[in-house]
């Protein structure tokens, strides 16, 4: 049980994926510009993550070393066709929003390295809490960073007006190079808390 | 003849997809420390890249539209280009050990490129028909070399700056990408 909530606690402090591993870089930067797409990319990972983690996990003493690789894609990028037209079915406005970064779930750098790094290694019940930790973890950094660029550059948090009429966004904010920014000064912050709590 | 000098001047600056499209930013940031690794990495990644368009392009018609199985798009596009890949290694191990030895650990790293798969999804996505998913194809992989060789440039020289501590390592590299997507924006404009 303590393992469990160790893995589970993991992704979200200690080895989260965006400010710690710095992984799954793109995502994070294009989907950012609302706070509400962060938390749709956000779900969608973490579904895609748990999933993929519980069958790899389930199936690691099945898998020939040799195609390891290939067989996680596999699985991976069956999950992603699922959550592409779940949300292509029900979640329409989302789906436009998050354009060619529901597919490119495949290649998140996350996923296939927790494959690699943890459901590889460990059994269902810990992989599955590993996906779970780092599922939020990521959605966490997600929506820290979305809700910053929304505010800072449009005034409004989850569409709603917050800072007044009076406000001139910040466009720099929502346009690429704010999004690298933004990004970069936040984990030049964690770093920051980081050696202070160490 | 135009168009194809739009198209790349599109792609290479004014939709540059690193710095405007997010794209590739994990080896982006992984292989800028030196210049030479940059510009093994750049070159790898339009030689798969196009390659890998030109065989997405021709299975999306071929097979995926014609028997509508679209739906299996995502699975098929990443099994062909982590193929391709696997392929081209072997390829090359076998014929030019050289160049085998020059490119290194990146080809099997490009798989997982969120370049390749992105240009070949966005191709088809777009219409695209061969020569234009071509070109395409060359000036986006084209567009994320120069960037990563720029971006290379700049980072040797702040391996030598002082940094504040907190700010090392990614996080000033970030910083710097903006700094950069800053510069490419100025590039709007030159395409309507």
């Amino acid at each position: 049980m303590n393992t469990l909530i160790r893995d589970l606690v993991n992704g979200i402090w200690k080895e989260n994926p965006i400010f710690r591993i710095v992984l799954g870089m793109c995502s994070t930067l294009a989907i950012t510009t609302e706070a509400k797409n962060a938390i749709g990319m956000g779900t969608a990972v973490t579904f895609v993550l748990v999933c993929s983690n519980i069958l790899i996990s389930a199936l690691r003493k099945v898998i020939p070393d040799k195609v390891r690789l290939a067989c996680y894609i596999v699985i991976v990028a069956t999950f992603v066709t699922i959550v592409d037209l779940v949300m292509a079915g029900f979640f329409f406005q989302l789906h436009k929003a998050m354009g060619i970064f529901i597919p490119l779930i495949v290649v998140n750098c996350i996923i296939l390295g927790r494959a690699e790094a943890f459901a590889n290694k460990n059994p269902v019940l810990n992989s599955m809490m590993d996906g779970i930790g780092m599922g939020i973890g990521y959605t966490l950094a997600l929506l820290t960073v979305g809700s910053i660029r929304e505010l800072l550059g449009n005034g409004s948090l989850f569409g709603l007006p917050l800072l007044g009429s009076r406000y001139i966004p910040f466009l720099l904010a929502i346009l690429p190079p704010g999004a690298f920014i933004v990004l970069g000064l936040l984990l030049g912050l964690m770093n920051k808390v980081n050696q202070r709590l160490a | 003849m135009q168009k194809i000098l739009l198209m790349i001047i599109s792609t290479v600056l004014v939709n540059n997809f690193v710095v405007a499209k997010f794209l590739g930013i994990c080896p982006f940031l992984g292989v800028s420390r030196k210049t030479e690794t940059a510009v093994g990495m750049g070159l790898s990644v339009i030689f798969v890249v196009t390659l890998s368009t030109v065989l997405t392009w021709l299975v999306q018609v071929l097979i995926l539209d014609r028997f509508n199985i679209q739906y299996m798009q995502t699975i098929v596009f990443i099994l062909v280009i982590a193929g391709l890949v696997q392929f081209v290694e072997m390829v090359l191990q076998k014929t030019s050990p050289g160049l085998h030895q020059a490119l290194g650990i990146y080809l099997p790293l490009i798989t997982t490129n969120c370049v390749v798969l992105g240009v070949a999804v966005l191709a088809v996505q777009n219409g695209y028909s061969f020569m234009e998913a071509l070109i395409y194809s060359l000036g986006a992989s084209a567009g994320f070399a120069l960037a990563l060789v720029l971006f290379a440039g700049i980072r040797e020289r702040l391996a030598l700056a002082e940094i504040p501590k907190s700010l090392e390592g990614t996080a000033i590299a970030l910083v710097t990408t903006g700094l950069l997507a800053l510069a490419f924006m100025g590039f709007t404009g030159l395409v309507k």
